[in-house]
């Protein structure tokens, strides 16, 4: 079969001089069976968003499949009329209340469920793995009445707390697995160093939760950026909505303004593209530190 | 307690630490702040939710309201064929997302494991879409299946294909239109969360396997896949707890049309208890949602004997 191809298409430099550079049968596949499908998926990945730049980038009307001659006006227009820049401004406000709450909760209780033994432990993992069953889409009726006797409707409040909330049982269940490899007894020797348990945290322990914090914090932030529904119920105010719900707008509006939709789609995706790129290398790390060992 | 302070306790301390008391209430304290946000805010809703289901609760026609014992159940259960069919377009759904979203990302993942020159990139490029929001999905597959707008319309400027309408608004295309767009977002998630685990297969089984004489194929089928098995099962139960719930990509790309085609139990919900105003039967669905999707996780974490080679 052609799984059974000898890798001819690169000479197998094995030298048999050096036994500890042998290289493993898994990443001797053939090029084109690596190049062919990435090739074809690529193109599935990136025509969406050529096309969403395309219509961004070229005047309205016009059909040609480049965007030359650039222009900019879509995103004049959507910047200032549309209020995009309104709405980023509230999404930063959204994503990074909800990047620093959950991540500061989440570490707390992290390290409570790592570090030590009490009576409800056992009850509380069990709540934080059935949460991940309950659907925030569903509760949106008894959350707005909730919100609405905290007099939070209409404030960005209470989109960050809906946020945090949904994010939290998952964030605190990496952290703990994060903070679980951290060997104890790290912490210990600087007690012994006469740091107390804070200090201690902070000095040997946090150091090594970097990854995992990244990936953990960008998944926040990316979720609450994105996030449309609890945005679209719990503000009314056009002043307070976030980008999704704008541009959600934009979409169900009679005559749609394909220019402006396309700008503002990549007002929307140029920050967590942006963050995405940085991060994802952590997010790979971080994961596998912490999702696999529990 | 007595045990968590002996566990917190470091060996032989010279001087005593100003802490050595806290242990018995630090983790109460580390675990408050949590705890009481998913009490406020999942909890009480959820209860809240079991409570009006077993009510007539509508804003807008108080004077009907009151206890309605199973009536909200009865109702969806034998009065009510849109239940029925939201809840089949809903596993439908859930089960062409999930399954597709597995096969492609596991593909995925495998060749983005290998070593190839511009791993680097292909992977930032591969997995960028997963960054992207349902709203801004739907934005660019709206743009995309528009016959003005879209490919098709300079596919058929190059005589391929017809002008025709969008497959969005059209019975027989919307389906397979609406999963192709979730695809495109949803395949790098699997991807990512297999390609993580994959980092921590062991290599020596990989060389040990070689030295056997085993190929690619029954490396893959004996080694990688086991290995993957439990991270599968769960990327595989999240997501599909996710895809039943996630109503953003729908509500936006086809509002659950066209003639309430696409139109998921969720997203009936929604409309439900905020178009029409009827909490209590919205809530009843709700309830009802939830025991599926417990009694669903349940069988397949069963069937799938999750975690069981560790006992």
């Amino acid at each position: 079969m052609i799984t059974e191809i000898a890798p001819a298409a690169e000479p197998v430099v094995s030298e048999p001089a050096r036994p500890g550079k042998r290289r493993r049968a898994w990443d001797e596949a053939p090029r084109w069976q690596i190049y062919l499908p990435l090739g074809i998926y690529l193109l599935f990945t990136l025509i969406p968003f050529y096309w969403i730049l395309l219509f961004a980038l070229r005047p309205a009307g016009s059909t040609s499949l480049v965007p030359w001659p650039v222009t900019f006006d879509h995103f004049r227009k959507v910047w200032t009329e549309r209020s995009f820049g309104t709405y980023f401004t509230n999404s930063v406000y959204v994503g990074v209340s909800t990047l620093v709450l959950t991540t500061v909760v989440a570490l707390a209780g992290g390290y409570a469920l790592a570090r030590f033994d009490f009576r409800l432990k056992r009850g509380f993992m069990l709540a934080l793995l059935c949460s991940q069953f309950v659907p925030g889409a569903l509760l949106l009726v008894p959350l707005f009445q909730i919100f609405a006797r905290l007099q939070m409707i209409n404030s960005l409040g209470s989109v960050i707390i809906a946020e945090t909330v949904f994010q939290l049982p998952l964030s605190m269940i990496l952290i703990s697995g994060f903070i679980r490899n951290v060997p104890y007894s790290l912490e210990e020797a600087a007690w012994v160093d006469g740091c107390n348990r804070l200090t201690a945290f902070r000095i040997v322990v946090l150091p090594l939760l970097r990854p995992g914090l990244i990936a953990v914090g960008s998944f926040a932030f990316v979720h609450a950026w994105n996030h449309f529904l609890f945005a679209l119920m719990f503000l009314s105010d056009q002043s307070k909505q976030t980008i999704p719900v704008g541009l959600n707008t934009l979409m169900s509006s009679d005559s749609v303004d394909l220019g402006a939709l396309a700008a503002g789609g990549i007002i929307a995706a140029v920050p967590v593209v942006i963050v995405f790129a940085f991060i994802q290398k952590w997010l790979i790390t971080g994961f596998s530190a912490g999702a696999v060992k529990g | 307690m007595a045990q968590a302070a002996a566990v917190a306790k470091p060996p032989a301390p010279p001087r005593r630490r100003r802490a050595s008391a806290t242990p018995r209430r630090l983790p109460y304290l580390l675990i408050a702040p949590a705890a009481l946000l998913m009490l406020g805010f999942i909890a009480y809703p959820v209860l809240s939710v079991f409570y009006y289901s077993l009510q007539n609760y509508n804003p807008t026609k108080p004077w009907r309201n009151g206890f309605a014992g199973l009536g909200n159940f009865t109702q969806a259960f034998a009065h009510d064929p849109q239940f029925w069919d939201t809840l089949t377009f809903s596993a439908k759904w859930v089960v062409a997302e999930v399954g597709l979203q597995l096969l492609f990302g596991l593909a995925l993942a495998l060749i983005v494991n290998q070593s190839f020159a511009g791993r680097a990139l292909g992977r930032a490029l591969v997995f960028s879409p997963w960054a992207v929001s349902g709203v801004l999905t739907s934005a660019i597959w709206v743009l995309l299946y528009n016959s003005q707008t879209g490919i098709t319309r300079y596919l058929a400027d190059a005589g391929i294909g017809s002008y025709g309408t969008s497959w969005l608004s059209d019975t027989s295309t919307v389906f397979p239109a609406a999963v192709v767009a979730d695809l495109w977002r949803g395949v790098p998630f699997f991807a990512i969360l297999i390609l993580a685990d994959l980092q921590s297969v062991s290599k020596d089984l990989y060389e040990a396997a070689e030295v056997d004489g085993a190929g690619r194929l029954k490396q893959f089928w004996h080694i990688t896949l086991p290995h993957l098995k439990d991270a599968i099962v769960l990327a595989t139960l999240l997501r599909a707890v996710w895809e039943f719930n996630n109503v953003d990509l729908l509500y936006t790309l086809t509002g659950g049309g066209p003639a309430g085609e696409t139109t998921t139990l969720p997203l009936y919900i929604a409309n439900t208890s905020v178009d029409a105003h009827n909490f209590g039967y919205a809530s009843a669905l709700t309830t009802v949602a939830f025991v599926i999707l417990l009694f669903c996780s349940i069988v397949y974490l069963r069937l799938s004997k999750f975690g069981g080679e560790t006992k």
